[in-house]
C-alpha cells in the first residue's frame, strides 16, 4: 500500500484521473467484446506518430516561451520539406530523410523569426502564438495554390494548385512502422517507428542536458537568475523556439509516414492543440516539463482517442452520432487539459 | 473631559514569528504638536504605523500587545477603514491617486458630494449625481489650507511629483473629522523647493489643531518643524524630547548608537597602494535605489562595506557594476577597463555578485542544491563539463563532488546535495548563493544585504565565512548592507552612500555621530563647513 500511495502522489490527481478514465473504458472495451490487441496495436502506432509533436512542446515550456501553440508553423516546414521529396520523385527511405532534412532549414528560419516575435510578446506567448499559427495556416492556403510544384501527384488535375490530401503509397508510407516491425497475440510493435521516437526522446534529453541545454532550461526557470548568471535571455528563448519548430517539422513527416497521406490546407491548424493538451495530461505544466511528461501524456492522450471511439460506437450505435461523441471526447481531453495549465501539484 | 493627547500607544510590543521588532515602545502625540518619528530602516517605524493603522499584516502574524488611545478612549484598530473612521489619515510614500481623475474627483473620490434626481427618487439613492460645485469648492478650501494655488479640475496625469504629495494631503485634510495625519517620509521624492513647501504646509496643517505624525530620517527637516522627537532603534524606544532639547549631532548619534562588536581586528593595515577597483562618475538606473554619482576606489585584500539608508541607492552600486541594471561611466578592475552592462564581461574580469534578493536573482528555488552552485560557473568558466569539441555534458560526479565539499565548508545545513532550494531556511540559501560566487573563483567578491532576513546565528557563519575568505584566499570584498553594525564588525573601512553617491568614507570605528550624520546625508554640510 505505501507504495501505491507514492505512485498516486508522483503522479498526482489530475493523471490519476485521466489513468482512471482509461482503465475503465479498456474494461468497457473488453465488455463490449472489442478487440483489445487491436486497439492496443493502434494506441502504440498514435503513440509513435504523435510522439515527436508532442516532443517538440518540451524545448518551448522549458525555455519559458511556454507550450508552443505555434506548432502549425513547424509543421508547414515539414509539409514543404515532404512535398520536395516528392516532387525530386524520391521513394523509400531516402524520400524519408530529405523530407526531414529539406525542412528543418526553413524550420530553424522560420523559427528564428517566431522567436524573435515571441522575445517581443513576453508574457503572452501562449495567445500570440496560437494566433502566429491560425494566420499563417491562413495565409500557407495562398501559398498552397500558388508554389510551383509540377509533380502530378500533388497537383489537381485541372486547375492550379496542390491537393488537399496527397498519397504517400508509392513514397515512404509506414517505412518507420514496417522496419523491424513484429506481432505477439496480435499486438503489432511497430519497432522502427517506436525507436524513431525513442531516439528523438534521447537526442533532446542529451540536450538538456548539455551547457548550452541547461541555460536554456535556466533562462525558463528564472530569468532574473539566468540575467545573473551572465546569460543572454533572449537568445535562449530564441533557441527554444527554433528547437520547438524544427522537432514540429520533423514531427509532421512522422506522422505522415505512418498515416499514409499528406495533407495540406487547413489540416495543421488544430496541431498545435492536439499537442500541447498530451504534454499536459502527462504531467507538465506552462513552465516545467520533462522528457516523461512527453511520453506518458503522448501515450494517455492517443490511446484515450484510439479506444474512446468504438467504445462509444458501441454505447450509441446511431450513424454520425459515433462522430460526435470523437468530437466531444477529443476536445472534451483538450479543454481537461488546459485547465491543468497550472500543472497537478 | 478633553484628553492632553489625541494619540496615546504605551508598551507596544511586536514580535514576527519569534523575532521581537517592537520591544515597548510608547508614543504620545498632543492636538496640534508636529511629532517627529526618528529611526534607521528597520527600526520599527513601519511596525508602529502598521499597528495605529490596524494593517492586516499585523493581526495575521498573531497581533500586538500595548494599549492605544485614541482622543483618551482605549481604542482597538482591526482595519485601516476604521483608523480613518476615527480621524486617522495617511499621506503614502507613494501616491495613491487616479491619474485619469481630476483634482477634485481624487480628493472626493468615495466621498463624493451628491444631490438626488428623479431618477434617483425613484430608484434609490445610486442614481443620484455629483453635485460638482459643491465638490470643487471642498476641494478649494482644503487645497487653500497647504497653500496649493493649482485649479482644482486639472487632470492629475502630467502633474509634477511635487503636486500629487499636495493633492494627497488635500484628500486627508478634506476628511471633516481627521485629528492626526501621518507623513510616512514624505520628502523622499520631492526637490528641495518642494520639500520646503511641504514643510510649510505642515506647519499650517498643525496650526489648525491637527496633530503631524512625521516620520523620517532626515535631520535637518526634523529640526526645522517638529516640536517632539521621538526615535527608535531596534524596535526599542531610545528617546522622546522636545526639539529645544535636540540638536542635529545628538539625533544622529541616538539613531545609529550601538554596540558594536568586532569579529575581526586588522591588525596589518592594507596596502592602500594597489587597487582591485577604481569607480568613477558611476550611475546606475535601478529603480528605487538610483545611483546618481559614484567614484570610490577599493584596494586589493580589503572588506570595504557600502552603507546607508534604503533608496538611496547603495544596492544599486554592486548591481550596475555587475551589468544588472544600466550603468554608465567608467570602472577599472585591477587597472582594466571593465566593458559595463555586461553581466558576461563582469564575470570574464574576475568579479563575483551574491545578491541581495537571494530567492528573486540568487536561486533557482526549484531546482538542487548542487545544480545552483555548479550552473554559473559552469556557463561561465566550463567548469563541471564533459566537453567533446562542441558538445557538452554536465558531468554529475564533478558537480557532486563540489557540492559536497561547499556542504562541507560552508555548514549549509540540509537533507543532501540534491534538495530543492526552496526548501532551505533564509541562512542555508544564503550559503548556498555564496558557494555559487565562489565556484566562479573570484578575485572581487560583491555581496549585498549577506544576512537579510537571517536568523542571529546564521547571520554570524555568513559573516565569518566572508572574512575567512578574505583572510585565506585574499579575497577583495564589497558589502553592502544595510546593517550598519555588521559593516563595521568586519569591515576595513566603510563607505555611506547618500543621495546616490558616497557622502563619505569612514573607519568602523568612527563616532556613531558621524555615521548618523553621513547616513542622514547632513555630514559634508555640517561636518565640512565646521571644519572651516
Amino acid at each position: 500500500m505505501p507504495m501505491l500511495k507514492q505512485m498516486y502522489t508522483n503522479l498526482g490527481v489530475a493523471r490519476a484521473i485521466i489513468i482512471g478514465f482509461l482503465l475503465t473504458l479498456v474494461v468497457l472495451a473488453a465488455v463490449y467484446d472489442l478487440d483489445l490487441a487491436e486497439l492496443a496495436s493502434s494506441s502504440l502506432v498514435r503513440t509513435g506518430m504523435n510522439g515527436v509533436l508532442v516532443l517538440a512542446m518540451l524545448p518551448g515550456i522549458v525555455s519559458g516561451i511556454g507550450p508552443n501553440f505555434g506548432l502549425p508553423l513547424g509543421v508547414i516546414c515539414g509539409l514543404l520539406g515532404s512535398l520536395l521529396s516528392i516532387e525530386f520523385d524520391l521513394t523509400g527511405f531516402p524520400a524519408l530523410v530529405v523530407s526531414m532534412l529539406a525542412s528543418i532549414p526553413l524550420a530553424v528560419a522560420t523559427g528564428a523569426i517566431y522567436g524573435w516575435l515571441l522575445n517581443r510578446v513576453k508574457g503572452s506567448e501562449m495567445m500570440i502564438a496560437t494566433y502566429v499559427g491560425f494566420s499563417v495556416v491562413s495565409l500557407m492556403n495562398l501559398g498552397w495554390t500558388l508554389l510551383p510544384f509540377r509533380s502530378p501527384e500533388m497537383k489537381w488535375p485541372i486547375g492550379r494548385g496542390l491537393r488537399v490530401t496527397i498519397s504517400l503509397a508509392e513514397r515512404y508510407e509506414k517505412v518507420l512502422d514496417k522496419l523491424w516491425a513484429f506481432e505477439i497475440g496480435g499486438l503489432r510493435v511497430p519497432t522502427g517507428l517506436l525507436l524513431a521516437f525513442a531516439v528523438a526522446c534521447l537526442a533532446i534529453w542529451l540536450f538538456l542536458r548539455s551547457k548550452t541545454g541547461l541555460a536554456m532550461k535556466a533562462v525558463g526557470d528564472s530569468k532574473q537568475f539566468a540575467l545573473a548568471s551572465g546569460l543572454n535571455v533572449d537568445k535562449n528563448r530564441m533557441l527554444g523556439t527554433i528547437l520547438s519548430t524544427v522537432l514540429g517539422a520533423i514531427g509532421i513527416v512522422v506522422f505522415h509516414q505512418s498515416y499514409g497521406f499528406i495533407q495540406i490546407y487547413e489540416a495543421p491548424m488544430w496541431m498545435g492543440f492536439t499537442a500541447v493538451a498530451a504534454i499536459l495530461i502527462g504531467g507538465a505544466t506552462v513552465r516545467k516539463a520533462n522528457i516523461t511528461h512527453v511520453i506518458l501524456g503522448c501515450f494517455l492522450f492517443q490511446s484515450l482517442l484510439v479506444i474512446s471511439l468504438p467504445v462509444a460506437n458501441r454505447i450509441i450505435n446511431v450513424g454520425g452520432v459515433a462522430e460526435v461523441a470523437r468530437i466531444i471526447v477529443s476536445n472534451g481531453i483538450i479543454l481537461y487539459a488546459l485547465t491543468q495549465v497550472g500543472g497537478a501539484d | 473631559m478633553e484628553s492632553t493627547y489625541v494619540l496615546e500607544m504605551k508598551g507596544i510590543e511586536k514580535q514576527y514569528s519569534g523575532t521581537r521588532v517592537l520591544k515597548g515602545v510608547d508614543l504620545r502625540v498632543k492636538p496640534g504638536e508636529i511629532h517627529a518619528l526618528l529611526g534607521e530602516n528597520g527600526a520599527g517605524k513601519s511596525t508602529l504605523m502598521n499597528i495605529l493603522f490596524g494593517m492586516s499584516v499585523i493581526h495575521s502574524t498573531g497581533g500586538f500587545s500595548g494599549e492605544i488611545r485614541f482622543s483618551g478612549e482605549p481604542v482597538d484598530i482591526k482595519s485601516p477603514l476604521q483608523a480613518m473612521e476615527l480621524g486617522i489619515g495617511m499621506v503614502h510614500q507613494e501616491f495613491m491617486l487616479i491619474p485619469s481623475f481630476s483634482v477634485t474627483e481624487n480628493i472626493k473620490v468615495n466621498r463624493e458630494i451628491t444631490k438626488p434626481t428623479m431618477a434617483s427618487r425613484l430608484f434609490g439613492p445610486k442614481l443620484n449625481v455629483l453635485d460638482m460645485p459643491s465638490m470643487h469648492k471642498d476641494a478649494r478650501k482644503a487645497l487653500d489650507t497647504i497653500g496649493l494655488s493649482i485649479e482644482e479640475w486639472t487632470k492629475v496625469a502630467g502633474l509634477p511629483v511635487g503636486y500629487m504629495q499636495f493633492i494627497e494631503i488635500a484628500r486627508e485634510l478634506d476628511k471633516s473629522n481627521v485629528k492626526l495625519l501621518v507623513f510616512d517620509e514624505p520628502t523622499a521624492v520631492l526637490t528641495e523647493g518642494e520639500a520646503a513647501r511641504l514643510l510649510e504646509a505642515m506647519k499650517a496643517i498643525a496650526a489648525s489643531g491637527i496633530a503631524v505624525l512625521f516620520i523620517t530620517h532626515r535631520l535637518d527637516e526634523v529640526m526645522e518643524v517638529a516640536d517632539t522627537v521621538t526615535v527608535l532603534r531596534d524596535g526599542e524606544l531610545i528617546r522622546t524630547m522636545p526639539k529645544v532639547e535636540a540638536d542635529v549631532f545628538k539625533l544622529a548619534e541616538l539613531m545609529v548608537g550601538r554596540q558594536v562588536e568586532r569579529l575581526i581586528r586588522h591588525e596589518a593595515s592594507i596596502n592602500a597602494s594597489e587597487l582591485a577597483l577604481s569607480i568613477r562618475n558611476l550611475k546606475v538606473l535601478m529603480p528605487g535605489e538610483e545611483v546618481r554619482q559614484v567614484d570610490l576606489d577599493v584596494y586589493k585584500g580589503e572588506i570595504i562595506g557600502i552603507g546607508g539608508l534604503g533608496g538611496q541607492g547603495k544596492i544599486g552600486i554592486a548591481n550596475g557594476i555587475m551589468g544588472m541594471y544600466p550603468a554608465t561611466g567608467e570602472v577599472l578592475v585591477h587597472g582594466q577597463p571593465l566593458k559595463l552592462n555586461s553581466t558576461k564581461a563582469a564575470y570574464d574580469a574576475g568579479l563575483a555578485f551574491v545578491s541581495e534578493d537571494r530567492r528573486g536573482v540568487g536561486l533557482l528555488l526549484d531546482s538542487s542544491i548542487e545544480f545552483n552552485i555548479a550552473f554559473t560557473a559552469m556557463q561561465m568558466r566550463n567548469r563541471f563539463l564533459w566537453k567533446l569539441g562542441p558538445l557538452s555534458q554536465a558531468n554529475s560526479k564533478v558537480i557532486r563532488q563540489h557540492a559536497l565539499e561547499m556542504i562541507k565548508t560552508l555548514d549549509i545545513r540540509c537533507t543532501g546535495p540534491l534538495q530543492l532550494t526552496r526548501r532551505l531556511s533564509g541562512g542555508n540559501q544564503q550559503k548556498v548563493c555564496i558557494a555559487r560566487a565562489l565556484a566562479l573563483e573570484p578575485s572581487i567578491l560583491f555581496v549585498s544585504e549577506p544576512t537579510r532576513g537571517i536568523d542571529v546565528g546564521a547571520k554570524r557563519l555568513v559573516m565569518e565565512t566572508l572574512v575567512k575568505l578574505n583572510r585565506e584566499l585574499g579575497m577583495t570584498i564589497i558589502m553592502t548592507s544595510s546593517e550598519l553594525a555588521e559593516l563595521r564588525s568586519i569591515c576595513n573601512r566603510i563607505a555611506i552612500v547618500s543621495h546616490g553617491a558616497i557622502e563619505g568614507i569612514l573607519a568602523p570605528e568612527a563616532s556613531d555621530v558621524d555615521f548618523g550624520l553621513m547616513m542622514a546625508g547632513d555630514y559634508k554640510r555640517l561636518r565640512e563647513q565646521g571644519a572651516d
